[in-house]
């Protein structure tokens, strides 16, 4: 299987882990991912409350490059594929499309769909195969999957999973041998564009998710986003010292599990840049 | 609270540009309040989401685009994905921003627009967004000079922040900026 691969900017910064784990994960599965050239942000939250057409011309450039390679396009950030489904969907339906076909200086709106690796798991590869390939079992380590927002919600434009009880990443680690907790915040907000301007309102966020995952049991939370990582994670010390509290909780990509469970080594899935360390956690579990 | 509405405060000029930006019905609400009951930033608003579509029904525009509320907003699309009556919130707290951008209202949440402005141009000059910049210049622009800065050597020595920028495909990038913008 051939795809498009779009990072964002997130994977070649502050996500580098997530890249890293993300194309170690899919060599592995024998899934070929082709970065899109000369790719550029998505324009994420601040260009859709600032330009409605910025906001779509942005991921439309970088689908007219994708097409190069492939009509299916894959992302791991999902606050990137976010953006792009509402572009998919907005071009499909709106008269602004001629307007926009002018910007990006377009004779056709590329063909290309675009979709989050996790989708690809799940509906192309099946988690039955994924089992199969399964080098090393995650031995009862209890996780909680956080989804946040944008991965689930809106539906009309996610479309893979359950806005209010998700489960996509659930059924992904318990067959890798982890144990998902049952826990009510699985899907509340981080604040992630707030994460700079207003960091307090994010800091009460995260720390609430955390609270809430800790007195579920659960002993690392796994995410699908680098938006959520950086706030649950990033900001772990800076929620401590707020709220008086000792979390100590490692944030993984689920790629990164993934890559464990596939016998992929520590450092391809550069989990040595973690600012809460999973090591100990890993040892402690017997897992190499 | 006590507001008089009369003829003249229930414009519908307002309501039309709201859903003219927003391809939103706003009169389809009914206030049931959902939205607001499951919005994370609830607790931070000045009005909760459901009075600000109120308001807006009733034409009240200088007090909603002088709002935080507008601001506030985090897109999490909670309350776009429960809205029984299929209002699409976060797309009218979109177009109220755009509006209020448009028509030069200051917005009462200055951090936040100070972010959105810096993380543009940051995107427009190089292509893609580039942190250390970004958040160098927020810091100055906002006043918070040392926010955040101690996390900088760690994410340098974890290869988690980028020293210079990746300048890709820039020439594109100024076209799609300034084509936007003559809209």
């Amino acid at each position: 299987m051939k795809y498009a691969y779009f990072p964002g900017c997130s994977l070649h910064s502050t996500a580098l882990d997530y890249d890293e784990s993300a194309r170690a994960v899919a060599k592995a599965l024998d899934v070929e991912l082709v970065e899109v050239p000369d790719w550029t942000c998505c324009g994420a939250s601040p260009a859709h409350v600032t330009n409605t057409f910025l906001s779509l011309s942005l991921p439309l450039k970088n689908l007219q490059s994708a097409e190069k390679i492939s009509r299916q396009m894959v992302v791991f950030c999902a606050a990137c594929y976010s953006r792009f489904k509402f572009a998919e969907k907005s071009l499909a339906e709106n008269q602004i499309k001629e307007k926009i076909k002018k910007i990006i200086n377009l004779e056709d709106i590329p063909e290309v769909k675009t979709r989050h690796f996790l989708d690809i798991l799940i509906n192309e590869i099946g988690l039955e195969n994924v089992q199969n390939r399964k080098k090393q079992d995650l031995k009862g380590i209890k996780v909680a999957c956080y989804y946040g927002c944008l991965l689930i919600r809106p539906p009309k434009v996610a479309e893979f999973d359950d806005p209010e009880q998700p489960s996509c990443l659930d059924n992904l680690v318990e067959i890798l041998g982890a144990v998902p907790v049952s826990w009510p915040y699985k899907n509340e907000c981080c604040g992630a564009s707030l994460s700079l301007s207003r960091t307090d309102i994010v800091l009460k966020l995260t720390n609430d998710i955390l609270q809430d995952a800790s007195e579920a049991g659960a002993e690392c939370l796994v995410v699908a986003c680098p938006l959520c990582q950086a706030n649950l994670e990033l900001r772990q010390k800076d929620i401590n010292k707020k709220y008086r509290k000792d979390f100590s909780l490692p944030v993984f990509y689920f790629t990164q599990l993934l890559g464990l469970a596939l016998g992929i080594d520590k450092k391809s899935l550069g989990l040595h840049r973690a600012m809460v360390s999973g090591d100990f956690l890993l040892k402690e579990k017997g897992i190499a | 609270m006590k507001w008089l509405i009369d003829s003249d405060t229930s414009k519908l000029e307002f309501v039309r540009e709201v859903e003219e930006e927003s391809g939103i019905k706003i009169f389809a609400c009914y206030q049931c309040s959902k939205c607001s009951a499951g919005c994370p930033i609830a607790f931070e608003m000045d009005y909760l989401p459901n009075q600000i579509i109120r308001m807006a029904q009733l034409g009240m525009k200088e007090r909603v685009l002088a709002s935080r509320t507008i601001w506030l907003c985090a897109g999490c699309e909670t309350c776009t994905t429960r809205c029984p009556r299929e209002v699409d919130l976060a797309a009218v707290m979109d177009a109220l921003r755009i509006i209020a951008l448009r028509e030069k209202v200051k917005p009462s949440e200055r951090d936040v627009q100070l972010f959105n402005k810096i993380f543009l141009s940051t995107v427009r000059k190089y292509g893609r967004v580039f942190e250390g910049e970004m958040i160098g210049r927020f810091n100055i622009s906002s006043g918070h000079l040392f926010k955040d800065i101690f996390k900088a050597p760690k994410l340098l020595k974890r290869g988690r922040l980028k020293i210079f920028p990746a300048l890709t495909d820039v020439k594109k990038m100024k076209d799609i900026f300034k084509g936007t913008e003559d809209i």
